[in-house]
């Protein structure tokens, strides 16, 4: 071990792997070189197919680099992987634990698994279920825990004989803020406590800045590493929220066009401008748009990755992504006008019951025309089941849905006419090409002749799939597929559009385009229904509805939601703030 | 890594966890056996019943009576009067008579004056062995009525079909007897392969495979957690087959419990050997019961010997059934309850699985790596 690596528990040196995908060969990681220090928490950043599972693998010995060196805990991991594997714990992305065995049988399996000593177990047993609050649960069977609790209990089991090294490959996806939160109170505790090192990937930008260093990896490279104040810090006195007295996505826009203006989000009423490096005269911007206000705030970590990927120019998908919404524009989507406020989908006093079982209880609320509305909510709030009523797959119990104006009871076939959906995993068909998926999707809708090859023809144009029509749509990089999905959602011009998580775990860029071509379409008067449980997205939407336990526990603007859980100890709190708090006063998540 | 009793234990223990309270495994060891026992067992019987058959008899008198009254009251034959053996030929093509038999107009003449009577006999030879069943009852019918004349007439005419070899039908063995153990065989071929295929397969789909092979457990555990628990159960089937067979079907076993189970344990392991092979290399629960269906049943079914005579199959196909397992054991099998313990069935068959129990367990640990890629 040479002085250089004496720090280090993990060592990556020009790491390489690709792998075969029907005839072409994909580069997963493309000459990968970092460090993880011992006693730290290494967040492994990067969007989804950035290569982060990947490199997870690798260094847990369950792969082969094609190039390169990896030493873990000062072995090289290619030559011993049962001595590095004795030595770490490694939490997959779907941990692997037996749904048929209780709490407490899959702890004492994976405790034999690791030759944990009968004396040392009792002991151990009883940290975990406190670290975890597990305790009340040892004898439910693991498939009957939430999806929190699940990720808390293979944390667990991963923990049993406590590790040297410990590898969390994205241990907080699909799980709701409360049990985010949670693990990562476990995750601190035990680097506190037990000097143990962590390697933890994560697509949620957020979650970088609460790492020790940061590894940012996208499309196969290192774009970064370092302390997370590292990256924010190049962008001090580059961030901004912006108000004026016009509509936040009217502001949105005009600022997105404005010279010197890097980025722009919405965040509830307001929209919040990163500056690019050149352009450090705020007084320019602010001309751009009439009594805007631009008050500066603090950089966070995504901010630090955009000017990265921007940097980078237009060689990513995502880069090219601000031509295809400028052209939108004069969209010939336009139909039905923004006209009266009226109420699209108007949900009253809907029931659902499964058996003996509630799974949505007493829930009403409405939507306008043309509104963008998200549906928020921890893992069994009774989201899905309500999203399948309105999707008329799923009859209410009691209650009354009215989507477009029909009864769903009645009119269930009628009203999915009108309505376009796009799920969180883009069911397309991968093996089809692009045209062919596009023609698919129009056929199913009942588009035909002229009209069907004007809509393809559209959405080759206005997703910038014309030049790709020919490419498998699994061969596609993730942004695109996105917008293939949303083009198949589109294809048959629905007056409501349902979105499924959309953009969770897609990078910055595409995440931002995807939004602004949601914005567009709500500018022309598409409603726009969103679950998700990922704040990111929650802040674009107009409206918001908290649900747990089947309930609603709150409904109103992301602003005010945000209000209303201001307190003297956090002034302004984040939305992951405000639903920890709307769920906390609503009783705590259980499983069901 | 030298193996740990203790990691091997608790997989094992969980395997049987997991057993009692997914009954899936259980339905392929117990269910399956006995539902394809008994689908199979009365489905495929090679006993012809009412077999209709043509009968030609162009100058009827007493004597050629005292025959056709034989294929009349035969349980076997439904037979079927023509005036012409044209007309019964266009029978026969269309696949309404399965057989004909003809009386010549000279046939009580030459009979009575040259001692050898002309008698036709033709079979539908689609189905072979159908075709041979009948040839096998009409022989019996011929050699019946022969035997009466012999009693009536104080000697036999010696007539030319009576010359011809007799097939051993006897009418009281019914198929079942040399059909159910061969079943057997073959549907515990599947149920082996299928139980270590299946329950590994789902390890992989369920992701609980990726995070055991971060653990320090070694490959030969993870093989060895899911040989042991799965063996009990697939012998388990193996005893409900047998029981089925002896108390439902009525086979008689000849041979001894204790070489029964020996044979048994060998397929068994060689069986649940093939399985943990297609898990190396089929992921998915879908994919590995494809892959067992098609590698292990199909192949036991057709060249196993259990319903098509292997000594019948041309040299390169009768070279290829020594690769299934399955022929083995049907032959023990048969054996065993038919005939008893036989030495020279049993040493090469169980030196035979046993050679390919090791083959199929060592393919599989040399393809298992404890790598995904």
């Amino acid at each position: 071990m040479s002085d250089d690596t004496a720090g280090a528990a993990i060592v990556l040196e020009d790491v390489r792997r690709s792998f075969r995908s029907g005839r072409r060969s994909v580069e997963a990681l493309a000459g990968v070189s970092a460090r993880a220090r011992r006693a730290q928490i290494t967040g492994l950043v990067g969007p989804d197919g950035a290569g982060k599972t990947t490199l997870m693998r690798l260094i847990a010995g369950l792969l082969r680099p094609d190039g390169g060196r990896i030493e873990v805990l000062g072995v090289d991991v290619a030559r011993n992987p049962l001595l590095v594997q004795a030595r770490l714990g490694y939490m997959p992305q779907r941990f692997g634990l037996y749904e048929d065995l209780t709490v407490a049988e899959n702890l004492a399996l994976y405790a034999d698994l690791q030759n944990l000593s009968a004396g040392a177990r009792a002991a151990r047993y009883a940290e975990l279920m406190r670290m975890t609050g597990l305790g009340p649960f040892q004898s439910r069977r693991a498939g009957r825990l939430s999806g929190g609790m699940k990720q808390k209990l293979g944390l667990a089991c991963t923990l049993v004989n406590p590790p040297q090294l410990l590898l969390l490959d994205e241990p907080t996806v699909g799980v709701d803020p409360v049990s985010r939160r949670e693990l990562w109170q476990i995750i601190e505790h035990l680097v506190r406590q037990a000097r143990a090192t962590v390697l933890f990937s994560t697509a949620y930008l957020d979650e970088a800045e609460r790492c020790d260093q940061v590894l940012l990896i996208h499309e196969g490279r290192l774009l970064g590493s370092g302390p997370p104040e590292q990256f924010t810090a190049a962008m001090r006195g580059r961030s901004f929220i912006a108000t004026a007295p016009i509509d936040r996505r009217a502001l949105q826009e005009r600022l997105a066009r404005t010279a010197g203006v890097l980025d722009t989000v919405i965040q509830g009423g307001r929209v919040r401008v990163v500056t690019s490096e050149d352009s450090p005269d705020i007084r320019a911007i602010s001309a751009a748009v009439p009594d805007l206000t631009l008050t500066p705030i603090a950089p966070r970590f995504e901010d630090g990755f955009v000017a990265r990927l921007r940097a980078r120019g237009a060689d990513g998908p995502a880069a090219a992504a601000g031509t295809g919404v400028a052209q939108a524009q004069p969209a010939p989507y336009a139909q039905q006008a923004p006209g009266g406020r009226e109420a699209v989908i108007r949900v009253s006093e809907v029931t659902r019951r499964f058996g003996e079982f509630t799974a949505v209880d007493k829930v009403s609320f409405e939507v306008k025309r043309g509104e963008v509305f998200g549906l928020l909510g921890a893992n069994g709030a009774g989201k899905s089941t309500t999203f399948r009523m309105l999707c008329g797959l799923l009859p209410p119990t009691e209650g009354a849905l009215r989507v477009a104006g029909f009864d769903l009871r009645t009119a269930a076939a009628v009203a999915r006419r009108r309505i376009g959906y796009m799920a969180q995993r883009f069911s397309l068909y991968e093996d089809l090409s692009v045209r062919q998926n596009l023609r698919f999707f129009s056929s199913v809708y009942g588009l035909s002749g002229r009209r069907q090859r004007r809509r393809i023809d559209w959405a080759g144009g206005e997703f910038g799939l014309g030049a790709l029509a020919e490419a498998k749509a699994g061969e596609l990089p993730l942004g695109f597929k996105q917008r293939l999905a949303l083009a198949c959602a589109l294809m048959h011009e629905p007056e409501i559009l349902f979105l499924d998580e959309p953009t969770s775990g897609v990078d910055p860029l595409a995440r931002r385009e995807f939004w602004r071509r949601i914005n567009v379409l709500a500018g022309q008067g598409v409603t726009v229904l969103v679950t998700t449980h990922f704040m990111e997205e929650a802040e674009y939407c107009d409206r918001l509805l908290i649900m747990a336990q089947g309930r609603v526990l709150t409904e109103g603007t992301p602003d005010a939601i945000k209000a209303a859980a201001r307190r003297p100890e956090r002034p302004d709190p984040t939305l992951e703030d405000a639903f920890i708090a709307a769920i906390g006063t609503g009783g705590a998540p259980q499983a069901p | 890594m030298r193996a740990s009793s203790r990691r091997l234990l608790g997989l094992a223990r969980k395997e049987f966890l997991q057993i009692a309270r997914d009954p899936s495994a259980l339905a392929i060891a117990f269910v399956l056996p006995a539902v394809l026992l008994l689908v199979f067992g009365y489905g495929v019987s090679l006993d012809a019943r009412h077999v209709p058959i043509a009968l030609v008899v162009p100058s009827p008198d007493a004597f050629t009576t005292s025959f056709t009254g034989k294929l009349y009251g035969s349980p076997y034959f439904e037979p079927r009067s023509f005036r012409s053996i044209q007309q019964a030929e266009r029978a026969l093509a269309a696949r309404r008579v399965q057989g004909i038999v003809w009386l010549q107009s000279d046939f009580t003449r030459r009979a009575d004056t040259v001692g050898d009577a002309p008698i036709g006999v033709f079979v539908d030879g689609v189905d072979a062995n159908t075709a041979r069943i009948i040839e096998g009852y009409l022989q019996q019918v011929w050699a019946d009525w022969l035997a009466s004349l012999a009693r009536s007439h104080g000697q036999p005419p010696s007539l030319a079909l009576a010359e011809q070899p007799r097939m051993r039908f006897n009418a009281e063995v019914s198929s079942h007897d040399y059909l159910v153990p061969g079943l057997i065989a073959v549907i515990m071929t599947l149920t082996g392969a299928l139980l270590t295929a299946l329950v590994i397969a789902r390890e992989w789909e369920r992701g609980t495979m990726e995070a055991l092979m971060v653990t320090p457990v070694t490959v030969s555990e993870i093989l060895l957690a899911k040989l042991t628990p799965y063996f009990v159960l697939g012998m388990g089937g193996m005893l409900v087959s047998v029981g089925l067979a002896v108390f439902l079907f009525g086979v008689p076993l000849h041979g001894s419990i204790l070489v029964l189970t020996g044979c048994s344990a060998l397929f068994m392991l060689t069986a649940l050997g093939m399985g943990l092979l297609i898990s190396s290399a089929a992921h998915t629960q879908f994919a590995a019961g494809q892959i067992a269906i098609v590698t292990t049943f199909l192949p036991a079914f057709i060249l196993s010997g259990f319903v098509f005579d292997i000594h019948s199959m041309p040299l390169a196909i009768r070279l290829i059934t020594h690769l299934i397992a399955a022929r083995y054991f049907v032959t023990l099998l048969q054996s065993q309850f038919l005939a008893g313990d036989i030495r020279s069935v049993i040493v090469p068959n169980a030196a035979a699985l046993a050679l390919m129990a090791v083959v199929f367990l060592a393919l599989a640990r040399l393809r298992a790596r404890k790598r995904l890629d």
